[in-house]
């Protein structure tokens, strides 16, 4: 039997070979789809033997290599990363069914290449979470930049290639100007970038520099959107919609709230922030971003644009309520990675059905198109319940834990933003579902006549609105995964 | 072993000795055998001295017996062992990719010319790397430069004998102020041995003539390295010239001469305190942070790629010299790594041009167009070597930029940081106008039908990409041979 | 051997004047636009500025040549002679291969004033690259 370690390991190489095997077969479509699939299949099967390891509390650690002197590319996998990787995991496999339908639906071209830096994105991404200390997670973080670039950039029009520009530069430039200086400063006043439970900055800095130091890492994690620094969302649309799946469920944009936890936990530490007040502006930062994205998603027509700054403002809710510091919230917090996960790529996979069999981008040309595409529209209705926050939806729960760890401490000002977000999310979400089943269709000249997607995406849509509902019902493992963190 | 003993003479005497006997025999075929072996020799015993010092420490050598510090005396210690294998190894890669790349930009009679002058420039930069003695540093200064000339002006382009008339000048006023500074030197000091002057630079620290003999061979070194704003020559000498010529230079000329600064600031002037009286750190500082941001904006506007890649060096030896201004055993590791770093990634880059302007007839962004679909595997060479002039994790340069930016942060020069990580986002600019011509365009009509490089480009290019990127994983050679080599000239401080 | 001796006084540091002048008029001439062979001719006398700074303090006020034996005592120092040689040869050598450049771009150019082969270069700018 293989031990905790060799798995990790294998874990982060299977995609990679996955990645190779993909580009060898390109010639081959039915075999290249799946090699994808199986690989993924097998991912999750070696991702869920660590489950129970890590829940035993046997932290399994591994060291890759010595960067330099002092500097090692190691992993751990704690029960965050744990969370994150199954998540990872999992959701490839129904990106992967989906992805298939709608590349071939929408007859799309270089399909090899999409699929291989899917792969490598997904390993990428499994190193940042599977992690050990800072710099294993910095080098990561910057591969899985640029690993998605020629996802986003796909079609290769111009338009690709200038939102591909938006992409790269704001976070390229992020991660390049803010993370890497804070990153090597804190080798230096730490002398370590390990992940510790407690943090690795207690007694080392003024509250002051621990400030600005949290900043520097906050506004450096480009990949969670805090404003300003959130324009590359909106411009990476421009990529198939797989994609734009891809980027806000399962890989990027949960790196960047990841990261901003698992630096918040394992570097910083509650108890250090707490006693400096550190995180103050944080929350105010974070608390704009959710009312500011709100409002912009309330404006937009365009789809895709919509869910775009509703994924910023939840990206904000997990750094909000982790930035509150209080044990209640900031396991809503690690439960809304899960939550947002599922749901955003509902809505997702959603969005891009319609576009495959109706040809249609905007909310506003959605009136009746419940009647036509049912399944399409209940997993979006399901899906967007959760996201405001709303049973039998998983996203209920996450709230409910982050404004009980915002009342236990008092901060009102985090319970009113929530509340607030809660009724604008409702005030974008639910005009989409009302006019998808309640107001007839308008009557094109050029519309035609279309049914539901193909199969594979419709299968892969249902699944994970299912699984919304499922996690509402058993959050368990979510949960256990959130607890055991806090109490290592 | 008598031979062993005389291993630092050989390593001058093997190359030096194949330059006339290519020049003899003027088939191109034997004149190439010649050089190569001599070449590899020369490797060969480049790696058996830097194991000799790893193991036993600094090695003397005395030319013709005559006893230092009256003879000239040939000295190894670990920085110029790690320089001496970067350069030999550099030279044993390129000149196998030479023999195919000058098939089609030397006119085939002056093949046995063109192996006999590498081989010349490669005994000079040998020699200054080995030498002990100030003068005789000059002499191979000298050696190196002249042949360079020469072997930029073998370049297909009209223009590549105004850059290499150009180079000549600059790099002879260069010299001639190196010359003069030695000169001053050695009216104080009375010596021309480097270590011997260090021990007498003590008497006669702060006087007048020690401080313009700095001066003078700071400048006069300044021009060889290119450094901002003496960098006029370097541009249009990378671009005009064959791109084995490209190559080779922008790996080793430039470092080599970063090595002489190194030599003298450390070895010579370091045990006395004439830093403090003149603000070299000051100077150094301002002036690589202008050729940083300078030379890559003006790399951004390029549109011919050799150039923009010449400019591109032009800020890259800004880093290096950054790093030394700072005076720090990590600052001199970031400038000793990035020496090798950068010398391994632009070498690998200018290789790959070669190929390029082979199969595309030019290397202007209007030729190279959709490059990406038709010369896939060196459009991704260029790429990753890109990816380490940015700085990412993976490539050899995010060592170097880690070392730069730690030696910032232990002085808490915050603002220095923010612009060392912005002008590395000016990085980001230029090598990513070569992404989106190569990859989102289409190939032009008449190139369509292009094929990848020869094999014979194509192999010893993927040498040093591959060797960029090891040296982003496998750090224990490249850093440990720099610290090491940064403690070393360090120690002699105090 | 010790350090030079320099005897003080204006007739001391006369070499050091004309050596600075000889140094500063060849730069100047290097630097000017005009010919390339000008320049050359410059280069050179920047270089004799160098052969004088060397050879000037090595001749020790009463030192005599540099031959062994009993009679003297102070004796003129040899090696900036031998340093200076090679100095010249170095220079003899850079200007031959100056001058064969100045020969090539001739036969490239047509001319060697140096303002009218930019010009030339400029008006050349994107074709494709002249044979020589």
């Amino acid at each position: 039997m293989l031990s905790p370690e060799h798995i990790v390991l294998l874990t982060l190489v299977l995609p990679a070979i996955g990645a190779v095997a993909i580009a060898l077969a390109g010639r081959w479509p039915n075999l290249r789809e799946a090699i994808t699939l199986l690989t993924a299949v097998a991912l999750l099967v070696w991702v869920s033997q660590l489950l129970p390891v890590v829940q035993s509390g046997d932290l399994p650690t591994v060291t890759w290599l010595t960067l330099m002197p002092g500097l090692d590319i190691s992993f751990k996998v704690e029960p965050l990363g744990m969370l994150f990787a199954l998540i990872a995991s999992g959701l490839w496999i129904v990106n992967s069914i989906y992805s298939i339908g709608y590349m071939r639906g929408n007859q799309e071209q270089r399909q090899t290449r999409f699929f291989v830096c899917f792969a490598l994105a997904i390993s990428a991404t499994l190193g940042i979470a599977f992690s050990g200390n800072l710099l294993t997670l910095f080098v990561f973080y910057e591969v899985l930049t640029l690993v998605t670039y020629p996802l986003v950039t796909h079609h290769g029009t111009t338009k690709a290639r200038d939102g591909g520009r938006v992409y790269l530069g704001i976070l390229m430039g992020t991660s390049t100007v803010f993370l890497l200086p804070a990153l090597i400063y804190i080798w230096h006043v730490a002398g370590t970038t390990d992940f510790v439970a407690g943090g690795i900055l207690a007694d080392k800095l003024g509250p002051g520099a621990l400030a600005g130091l949290l900043a520097l890492c906050m506004f450096g994690i480009g990949k969670a959107a805090l404003m300003p620094f959130h324009r590359w969302l909106p411009a990476a649309m421009v990529a198939p919609t797989p994609v734009s799946a891809l980027l806000h469920a399962v890989a990027v944009v949960k790196a960047g709230v990841f990261s901003v936890v698992k630096v918040i936990f394992y570097i910083f530490g509650v108890d250090t922030l707490l006693s400096a007040g550190a995180t103050h502006w944080l929350i105010a930062v974070a608390g704009f971003t959710i009312i500011a994205a709100s409002v912009v998603a309330l404006g937009a027509d365009n789809l895709k644009r919509r869910l775009a700054y509703s994924t910023i403002s939840q990206l904000s809710y997990i750094t909000l309520a982790t930035a509150v510091l209080a044990p209640l919230s900031i396991v809503g917090a690690v439960i809304h990675i899960a939550a947002h996960a599922v749901g955003k790529i509902t809505l997702f996979f959603a969005a891009g059905a319609i576009y495959t069999a109706a040809h249609k981008t905007e909310v506003s040309q959605l009136d009746g198109i419940g009647r036509r595409m049912p399944w399409t529209m209940g997993a979006f209705s399901i899906a967007a319940l959760s996201m405001i926050g709303l049973p039998p939806a998983v996203g209920f729960i996450s709230k409910w834990y982050m404004i009980s760890g915002a009342m236990a401490v008092q901060n009102w000002w985090v319970v009113g933003i929530i509340v607030v977000s809660t009724l604008l999310n409702a005030g974008y979400f639910l005009p989409i579902i009302y006019r998808a089943f309640f107001v007839p269709a308008a009557h094109d000249a050029h519309d035609h006549p279309h049914g539901e997607a193909p199969l594979p995406m419709v299968v892969a849509l249902t699944t994970t609105a299912a699984a919304t509902v499922l996690l509402f019902f058993w959050p368990d493992v979510p949960l256990a995964l959130a607890r055991q963190m806090l109490t290592p | 072993m008598s031979f062993l003993q005389h291993l630092p003479a050989l390593q001058v005497v093997v190359p030096l000795m194949a330059a006339p006997l290519a020049l003899l025999l003027r088939r191109s075929n034997y004149a190439f055998l010649v050089v190569l072996t001599a070449t590899w020799a020369a490797l060969a015993i480049s790696t058996g001295l830097w194991v000799q010092v790893a193991d036993s420490g600094p090695l003397s050598y005395a030319i013709g017996n005559w006893p230092a510090p009256w003879g000239i005396e040939y000295r190894v210690d670990p920085l110029n062992a790690f320089m001496l294998v970067f350069v030999s190894g550099v030279a044993a890669v390129v000149l196998p990719y030479s023999y195919s790349s000058i098939q089609a930009e030397v006119a085939p009679q002056q093949h046995y010319l063109f192996y006999t002058m590498f081989a010349l420039c490669l005994t000079g930069l040998l020699g200054i790397c080995i030498t002990g003695d100030a003068f005789n540093i000059f002499v191979f200064l000298e050696i190196s430069a002249l042949s360079t000339y020469v072997l930029i002006a073998m370049g297909r382009d009209r223009r590549a004998l105004m850059a290499s008339y150009q180079y000549l000048i600059m790099g002879t006023i260069g010299a001639t102020f190196i010359v003069v500074g030695i000169g001053l030197l050695y009216l104080m000091t009375g010596t021309l041995n480097l270590a011997d002057m260090g021990k007498r630079m003590a008497e006669v620290q702060g006087s007048r003539p020690v401080l313009a003999a700095l001066a003078f061979l700071t400048v006069g070194i300044s021009l060889k390295l290119a450094l901002f704003p003496l960098h006029q020559w370097l541009p249009n000498a990378y671009a005009f010239a064959p791109s084995a010529v490209s190559a080779f230079l922008a790996a080793t000329a430039t470092k080599v001469a970063v090595y002489v600064l190194l030599r003298f600031y450390f070895s010579v002037f370091g045990q006395s305190q004439v830093f403090g009286r003149l603000p070299m750190e000051e100077m150094m500082l301002i002036l690589a942070l202008a050729g940083m941001f300078a030379a890559s904006v003006m790399a951004i506007y390029q549109t011919n790629l050799k150039r923009l890649f010449a400019y591109s060096s032009v800020g890259q030896i800004g880093y290096i010299i950054l790093g030394l201004s700072f005076g720090s055993v990590n600052g001199l590791t970031s400038t000793v790594v990035h020496l090798v770093n950068h010398g391994v990634t632009k070498g690998a880059i200018f290789m790959l041009l070669g190929g390029v302007a082979l199969r595309m007839g030019g290397t202007t962004l209007a030729r190279v167009q959709g490059m990406g679909k038709v010369m896939p595997w060196t459009s991704f060479g260029i790429l990753i070597c890109g990816l380490s002039l940015i700085g990412l994790p993976g490539t050899a340069g995010f060592i170097s930029k880690w070392y730069l930016l730690l030696a910032a942060l232990e002085r808490d020069q915050w603002w220095l940081v923010f612009l060392i990580v912005l002008s590395s986002l000016l990085a980001v600019l230029y090598v990513w106008r070569f992404v989106e011509v190569a990859y989102f365009k289409e190939p032009r009509q008449d190139i369509v039908a292009v094929s990848e490089a020869p094999l014979g480009l194509l192999l010893p290019s993927a040498v040093l990409v591959v060797a960029t990127v090891y040296f982003g994983l496998d750090t224990s050679l490249t850093v440990g041979s720099a610290a090491r080599a940064a403690e070393f000239l360090m120690g002699g401080l105090r | 051997m010790n350090g030079m001796v320099n005897s003080m006084g204006v007739g001391g540091h006369f070499t050091y004047v004309i050596t600075v002048f000889l140094m500063v008029a060849g730069l100047f001439i290097v630097i000017a636009p005009g010919n390339l062979i000008k320049k050359l001719i410059g280069l050179g006398i920047f270089q004799t500025s160098v052969y004088l700074l060397y050879i000037a303090p090595g001749k020790l006020v009463g030192g005599t040549a540099p031959i062994l034996s009993d009679a003297y005592t102070v004796y003129s120092n040899p090696l900036p002679h031998v340093l200076i040689l090679t100095a010249i040869v170095v220079g003899v050598a850079t200007l031959a291969l100056g001058l064969a450049l100045v020969v090539r771009i001739r036969e490239a150019y047509g001319c060697i004033e140096e303002d009218d082969i930019l010009a030339l270069d400029a008006a050349a700018q994107d074709s494709t690259p002249t044979k020589q």
